[in-house]
């Protein structure tokens, strides 16, 4: 017998003499030891959850936005200025104490305003999220759940209307119907919802041929249970990343319009039409009243993109470890 | 017999999210000029990681050498700088991968990446280089090779895929050649034709091949030798009748029970319980011990002593000692 | 190929006949638009109107006009200046348009696929990192924003360059590289993510088992597959910069069709808003019907299923 051998934990060779007689009996099996073995299986989400929580990036954006939303919602109502009451003598007021992000042509407190406008930003972000998400769901859903000619003839349309360009159609839309918050949504929705469309067609698609969607009904399993364990996890990745991705389209293409004189009207002021308004005043050395919206449009950018990505990576099975 | 190749306690670990894996834990094993030697285990056995490790094909980051000598004629292919490797790869050894659908460029025509590795390490003109080209696809079978090597991937069925990748790997006349799962993707009918190919092959050529796979029928036709893997390490090595018909490791013996087999009677198959261990801290002692039916207190304490039952036939496991045949002993008079 | 060339073709076609179609309903039926109240505007306008549209026409007949004036490239005259027509206005600023769009998408997926393809080869180093982070940022930052801190910066403060106009190649660097940031950073992040995904599939581990030279691998089995994706983002590409370049040439005072639309937005001009919207429709579906035949040419795998599909 040869004596090539190492013990694990000491890392050395040891003599087969060093091993004691009284350990070779038998070893007790317990079943639960067996299944033990392996590496705990974490849910999907929880999993998915986890290795967000590990993407810095991600969550530098998610914690950004939640803060941002806490202060669209209660700034504006602990502010002692209104929103657009103008002051003239205060006109142009660099920041300070009284004005922590000073005061803009009208002297109007530019953070007040600056948080007034995330609320309408964010709100014309999630609208437009969720009209798409929802005309998407049921379109791309009937599309791929019919199949066949239906989905043909449906697959068609939205080729077509894929092909319309975006923000022209807007634009169109807008200068006939008026700009307004409710308008806006509307422009920003009536081909938006066509990219989500596609994206739930091809996931019903692809569960229809899941193999192991029919595996879990032959075992007997529950129907929700599939939808839970299964499904979901499977084809919400890709739509949950698109409504991430939605949201600063929808505030950028806002901003856009507002540069082209369509962004929403007095009394609202939304980021867009507050930096479009202050163009000019950064020649001038007001940067203050440029750079406070510029910046909140930027950064809400930022954390939506990174936390899409961010979900992407994290939501997407194929790349589970 | 001659020696081409041979591996001394080789380590490779990957660092990912939850830490680092350690695939492969001190593997040994050799090949012989000529031979074909499969290695055989479970998916995520490291068997893979191995193979790739050999030709210094691991992705580094995440992966890396951690230890360890890979003696290619003579030379310690583990220290070679990145450039000598290229040298190397392709000429003398060449790899073949699982899926043909995917190891071919589906934007360049056959043509193009069939002559590319040639064309890279010989100084030869296009026509020289087309025409090893139509020979390597005589030798692998394409009919029709002259207007097949102007088509792209997605005009050839899987079978016909995997031929052509076996004959851009063979292009260089390499002394090596290692397939990682060649069959595993394709149809039953088309595995049996590449496994004869191989045989063929060796015969024209004289080639070695180490198989890797988990489909024990895949060795029953082809292999010289094999070496059993699990968790990293080789647990069993023996020729072909060794571990057919000798078995000694446990895990091995219930690899063969979960394979069909015509030439035994026993018709019932057992499956291997439970799993196999975390490699990202791998157990202490043997890391079969949680599944094994024999094991004893001593498994889970040390790794086993290698033992030799004969030349060929070499097998990590503690129910080789004296101890442990006399345990048995005791536990049968009961 | 000749199948998806028609395939293509027929769709584009139905896209422009919609959009024209939409430009047209629009018009027709929203009221407050000049042609069903005919406030504010003098003889001139209103004659020009009523001769280029046809108002005294039933609808259906306006329509088919309509649509035959189009095919003709004749997109309708100006309420706003009489003497002008769509079509006068685009042959004065379209080429510069067209220049200035031109210039920005070679030097975006020029320097967008550099920078994409440097970061995945580097991928989880410094490189990587500030790659995406400088493509982060330049998805972030609106045009106006970007173009506003360029002049104020470079323009006014250093004087490195001309504040605004577009008469030399000093002109174009700024409204170029406000143009460009936002495309160059998207083709910079899909190049990556994409170059990260070819360099793991099996012909590169085939490719580099060969002993093939790592810049090899890259330009000839990498590359070619990753820019695939890049390829069909162009359309949407291509309609960011055309839109972007309306706020481009207003802020740079670049005297290109883009300033005219938002001129012509601003005053409320509806026949030239209504005729450059479907001129500029008409000219990225094209463009976007001309990105798909270069996929096709591109991708040797669509022909094939073209064949499959007879």
């Amino acid at each position: 017998m040869k004596t090539k051998w190492v013990d694990q934990a000491r890392q050395e060779p040891v003599q087969a003499s060093e091993v004691p007689d009284a350990w070779f009996v038998w070893k007790k099996q317990d079943k639960a030891a067996l299944e033990a073995v392996s590496r705990p299986s974490l849910s999907y989400w929880k999993d998915a959850w986890r290795r967000l929580v590990q993407n810095k990036l991600a969550m530098t954006g998610f914690v950004f936005l939640v803060l941002l939303t806490i202060f669209a919602i209660f700034a504006p109502i602990l502010s002692p200025y209104e929103v657009n009451k103008q002051d003239l003598p205060n006109q142009y007021q660099p920041p300070s104490q009284e004005h922590w992000f000073g005061t803009d042509n009208g002297g109007r407190d530019v953070f007040t305003r600056t948080w007034y406008g995330a609320r309408i930003s964010l709100f014309v972000g999630l609208m437009a999220a969720l009209i798409d998400f929802t005309i998407g769901i049921i379109y791309g859903g009937l599309s791929g759940y019919k199949g066949g000619r239906t989905d043909h003839i449906m697959m068609r349309i939205i080729e077509v209307l894929y092909g319309l360009p975006y923000l022209l159609v807007v634009i169109l839309l807008l200068v006939v119907l008026g700009p307004s918050l409710g308008t806006i949504i509307l422009a920003l929705t009536v081909t938006g919802w066509v990219g989500m469309a596609r994206i739930v067609r091809g996931q019903v698609l692809q569960i229809k041929n899941y193999e192991f969607v029919l595996a879990s009904k032959s075992f007997g399993t529950k129907t929700s249970r599939i939808i839970r364990k299964n499904l979901l996890p499977n084809t919400m990745g890709p739509i949950i990343v698109q409504m991430t991705l939605t949201v600063p389209s929808a505030i950028f293409a806002e901003a856009f319009l507002s540069f082209l004189g369509l962004g929403i009207q007095a009394p609202f002021a939304s980021w867009g039409v507050m930096a479009n308004d202050s163009l000019g005043s950064i020649l001038s050395g007001h940067w203050w009243t440029l750079f406070f919206p510029a910046f909140f449009i930027s950064f809400t950018m930022f954390a939506f993109n990174v936390l899409g990505d961010g979900l992407q990576d994290a939501l997407d099975p194929k790349l589970r470890k | 017999m001659e020696t081409l190749l041979e591996v001394r306690d080789l380590h490779v670990t990957f660092s990912t999210y939850g830490g680092t894996v350690k695939a492969v834990r001190g593997v040994y094993f050799h090949l012989n000029k000529g031979e074909t030697l499969a290695i055989v285990g479970e998916s995520g056995c490291g068997k893979s990681v191995t193979s790739q490790a050999i030709m210094r094909l691991i992705p580094e980051p995440p992966g890396k050498i951690t230890k360890g000598e890979v003696i290619f004629k003579g030379k310690d292919l583990a220290s070679y700088t990145e450039k000598q490797m290229r040298a190397i790869r392709g000429v003398d050894i060449s790899m073949i991968f699982q899926d043909p659908m995917t190891a071919l460029n589906p934007t360049l025509t056959i043509g193009t990446q069939l002559m590319e590795g040639l064309r890279e390490h010989q100084a030869v003109s296009g026509e020289e280089a087309k025409i090893k080209a139509l020979e390597m696809m005589h030798l692998v079978g394409i009919p029709n090779p002259k207007e097949r090597l102007k088509q792209y991937p997605h005009h050839f069925s899987g079978g016909m895929r995997q031929r052509i990748v076996i004959a851009m790997a063979l292009i260089c006349e390499p002394e090596l050649l290692i397939a990682d799962e060649p069959t595993t993707a394709l149809d039953v009918t088309i595995q049996a034709q590449i496994l004869e190919l191989f045989g063929h092959i060796q015969a024209t050529t004289g080639v070695s091949i180490i198989l890797i796979t988990h489909d024990l029928g895949v060795v029953a036709k082809i292999a010289d030798r094999i070496a059993v893997m699990y968790a990293g390490k080789i647990i069993e090595t023996g020729t072909k009748h060794d571990i057919f018909y000798d078995a000694q490791h446990p895990y091995t013996k219930g690899l063969l029970n979960s394979v069909p087999r015509l030439d035994l009677k026993e018709e019932r198959l057992t499956p291997i319980d439970g799993t196999p261990p975390d490699l990202f801290s791998p157990p202490r002692g043997c890391p079969f011990t949680p599944r094994c039916p024999l094991a004893m207190e001593v498994c889970g304490k040390v790794y086993p002593v290698t033992t030799e039952r004969s030349r060929s036939h070499h097998v990590d496991c503690w129910l080789q000692d004296e101890r442990a045949q006399q345990l048995l002993a005791r536990t049968a008079n009961q | 190929m000749l199948r998806y060339v028609g395939k293509r073709l027929l769709m584009m076609l139905l896209t422009l006949w919609v959009i024209v179609s939409l430009t047209f309903v629009l018009m027709v039926t929203i009221p407050g638009s000049p042609f069903n109240s005919e406030r504010g505007t003098n003889e001139a306008v209103q004659s020009n109107l009523e001769a280029h549209y046809n108002l005294d026409e039933p609808y259906i007949v306006q329509y088919v006009l309509y649509l035959k004036s189009i095919a003709t490239f004749d997109f309708g005259p100006s309420i706003k200046q009489p003497s002008q027509t769509v079509n006068d206005m685009l042959g004065r600023g379209f080429p510069i348009s067209f220049e200035l769009g031109i210039i920005t998408i070679i030097v975006a997926v020029i320097s967008g696929v550099t920078l994409g393809v440097f970061a995945a080869l580097k991928h989880n180093q410094i490189i990587d990192y500030l790659a995406m982070g400088f493509a982060v940022l330049g998805i972030s930052i609106p045009n106006f924003v970007l173009a506003t801190l360029l002049i104020q910066q470079l323009a006014v403060n250093l004087e490195w360059f001309p504040v605004a106009r577009w008469l030399s190649p000093t002109h174009m660097i700024l409204p170029i590289t406000a143009l460009a940031t936002g495309p160059m950073a998207i083709i910079a992040r899909l190049t990556r993510s994409t170059m990260l995904e070819v360099l793991t599939q099996d012909y590169i581990k085939m490719a580099r088992a060969k002993g093939l030279a790592p810049w090899k691998i890259i330009c000839k089995h990498a590359l070619k597959n990753a820019l695939m994706p890049v390829v069909t983002i162009m359309g949407t590409l291509l309609a960011g910069i055309l839109t972007g370049t309306f706020v481009i040439e207003k802020i740079f005072a670049v005297p290109g069709m883009g300033k005219y639309f938002v001129e012509s937005i601003n005053q409320r001009d509806y026949p030239v808003i209504m005729g450059t919207t479907v001129f500029y429709s008409a000219f990225l579906i094209i463009m976007l019907f001309l990105v798909d035949i270069a996929y096709g040419i591109l991708d040797p795998r669509i022909k094939l299923h073209k064949k499959g599909g007879k």
